[in-house]
């Protein structure tokens, strides 16, 4: 028994039937608070994935935006042509496709280091979504409409738990030390043996596969998607959730991600200056607490 | 051939728009090291303070005429120039010491900031608004081509800039010191250097350009918005990788060829629908295959 509750699995086990649990009830709970509730979940996915790649590798990427607009896309196109029968299929192909697209981006692109690494990921986030404005088969500028609102809370927080399940133990793992030794010294790692590129390539994909998935939640949730939904601020977005949690710490980064995305409804009231302190709080973070919200030790 | 040729004359004159505001990011990366993403929104102020500078001013200058044209450029650079030097001491100086990526997602949030104030209704306010004329205008032709007299205009301010630009760098004892904080920050402060004031003097000199720059594209576009200078500063950073970051000629370089190679591809049928990607495209190649730039050099990391 005490075995049984030291491995992971069995938490993510309880956490998927607990979100389909919710899920089932959802009926009984107001539907304004689920949106937001799959919101948290979606952006969770993103946060979490795109931690792997610039928290515990170490690599600045500011294009998570157009793999979420990949899977986004694929995924909806799939469930608008075949039915909605076809949604988990739909949001693996989604993942996949995005994924394949974090192999064509972060083979070449992740020769290059730091903040030129974080402009050509910002440049390439912005050709895909070039390409699917430009693409009639996507629907062009204004993008796909009368997407079935499938995601449900049980399928965003229950991918959500397979994210931070399969992040948590690929960084646990032996193979997965290899990010965090790329993150400290990359010459120090490459001398142990690990070869960086590979390790920064193999995080680039499953980041993207990951945020392919979620943008195929994303789309599914708000059954309109379009190319300006996916731009240059919604990769902000992602980057700031990471930063405030505190980056390579995923506890810290689910919380800041639920934090992040309550905290603009909250804000509702008074919009017209609601990205202005969102602004400001980046600043001051940055001026502040650069480790982050929740970190209090130093990493170890 | 003579379309081909326009293209080539007006790519000019927008390319040496960029080259104006790749000059402010490339003078700050010699200095500090890293993007100064609020460079863009500078340009935008820039272009505001002519905005509500040019009513001002006109009837006592007379509207579109040389002499206001000249002040208000004059004074936007040096209200810029002011806001560049705040930005730096508030939000980058205490992040000195810091690693790069803190000042860059700072740098973001400045420049995030400073666009979403504008875009408040009672700072700027989101709608486009239209531009004074600040010079009278004329078509000159040229066996064929046509060129607007505000772009001859631009293109000789803008070349008499960049060699003001170089005499400063090169030639005065204030350029020798940003050379110095530029080759290593620490020797020159031992060598009486005040990195600080060089820094900042610095970023004034480039936010000043940014101005200057802001108001030729507030001419040359339909009207201004507190996000017009997204664009163009986006296109101006690639122009300054493209030519060496940290290489003034480079900067100069890179902004006329990208401003060309914008326009001419972008004009094609088929391709004018990718305007917007052929500048990331170019900007991508250059960093896979020389990634120092064009007329930058290669340096070789220590351990």
């Amino acid at each position: 028994m005490r075995q049984l509750a030291k491995d992971p699995r069995v938490f993510l086990l309880l956490a998927i039937a607990a979100a389909v649990g919710v899920s089932l009830a959802a009926g009984s709970f107001n539907r304004y608070y689920m949106g937001i509730a799959i919101d948290v979940g979606i952006n969770i996915i993103l946060a979490v994935s795109l931690n792997l790649l610039n928290g515990h590798t170490g690599q600045f990427s500011l294009g998570h935006a157009g793999f979420m607009a990949v899977g986004g896309y694929f995924a909806a196109k799939i469930t608008l042509l075949y039915g909605s029968a076809l949604f988990f299929p739909a949001l693996l192909i989604g993942g996949l496709v995005a994924a394949l697209a974090g192999l064509a981006v972060g083979g070449p692109s992740l020769r290059l280091r730091g903040d030129y690494l974080a402009i050509v990921t910002l440049g390439f986030g912005e050709i895909i979504r070039v390409i699917f404005q430009t693409s009639e088969f996507f629907g062009a500028a204004t993008g796909l409409t009368g997407i079935s609102k499938l995601t449900t809370f049980g399928w965003s927080w229950g991918l959500a738990a397979v994210t931070v399940y399969v992040v948590a133990c690929l960084v646990n793992s032996t193979y997965g030390r290899g990010f965090i030794a790329v993150h400290d010294d990359e010459i120090a790692a490459s001398a142990m043996g690990i070869n960086p590129v590979r390790y920064k390539v193999t995080a680039f994909v499953i980041g993207a596969f990951f945020a392919g998935i979620a943008g195929g939640l994303y789309a599914h949730q708000k059954a309109v998607i379009s190319p300006s939904g996916f731009d240059f601020m919604k990769s902000i977005e992602i980057v700031v959730m990471v930063i405030l949690g505190g980056m390579g710490r995923t506890v810290g980064v689910i919380l800041a991600a639920i934090i992040l995305t309550i905290l603009p409804e909250l804000l509702r009231p008074i919009a017209e200056y609601r990205m202005i302190l969102y602004s400001l709080l980046i600043i001051g973070l940055m001026l502040t607490r650069p480790q982050g919200l929740f970190t209090f030790s130093r990493k170890k | 051939m003579t379309e081909f040729f326009q293209q080539v004359v007006n790519g000019l004159a927008l390319g040496s728009i960029y080259a104006l505001i790749a000059l402010g990011y490339t003078m700050v990366y010699g200095v500090l090291r890293f993007i100064n993403f609020a460079h863009s929104d500078v340009l935008m102020l820039g272009a505001f303070a002519a905005f509500y500078l040019a009513p001002v001013l006109a009837p006592t200058l007379g509207a579109a005429s040389i002499p206001l044209a000249i002040t208000v450029i004059i004074l936007a650079a040096a209200i810029c120039a002011c806001i560049g030097m705040l930005i730096e001491f508030l939000a980058y100086r205490p992040l000195r010491a810091r690693p790069r990526l803190t000042v860059l997602i700072t740098a973001i949030g400045v420049s995030l900031f400073i666009e979403f104030a504008g875009q408040h209704e009672k700072v700027f306010g989101a709608a486009t608004k239209s531009f004074p004329t600040l010079l009278p205008k004329a078509d000159v032709g040229f066996g064929g081509l046509h060129v607007s007299s505000n772009d001859l205009v631009v293109l000789v301010l803008t070349a008499l800039l960049l060699f003001a630009m170089w005499f400063i760098v090169q030639k005065t004892k204030l350029g020798m010191a940003m050379r110095a904080v530029s080759f290593n920050e620490q020797a020159a402060s031992l060598m009486g250097v005040n990195v600080n004031r060089i820094i900042s003097f610095t970023f004034g000199l480039g936010s000043a350009l940014a101005a200057v720059a802001g108001i030729f594209y507030a001419m040359r576009a339909p009207g201004i918005e507190p996000l017009m200078g997204i664009q163009p500063g986006l296109r101006a950073f690639i122009a300054a990788v493209l030519g060496g970051i940290g290489n003034l000629p480079g900067a100069a370089l890179g902004g006329l060829l990208l401003g060309v190679l914008e326009t001419v591809f972008g004009g094609m049928p088929g391709v004018s629908n990718y305007r917007d990607a052929i500048a990331f495209a170019i900007l991508i190649l250059i960093l896979l295959f020389r990634p120092a730039g064009l007329l930058g050099k290669a340096q070789i990391e220590k351990v």
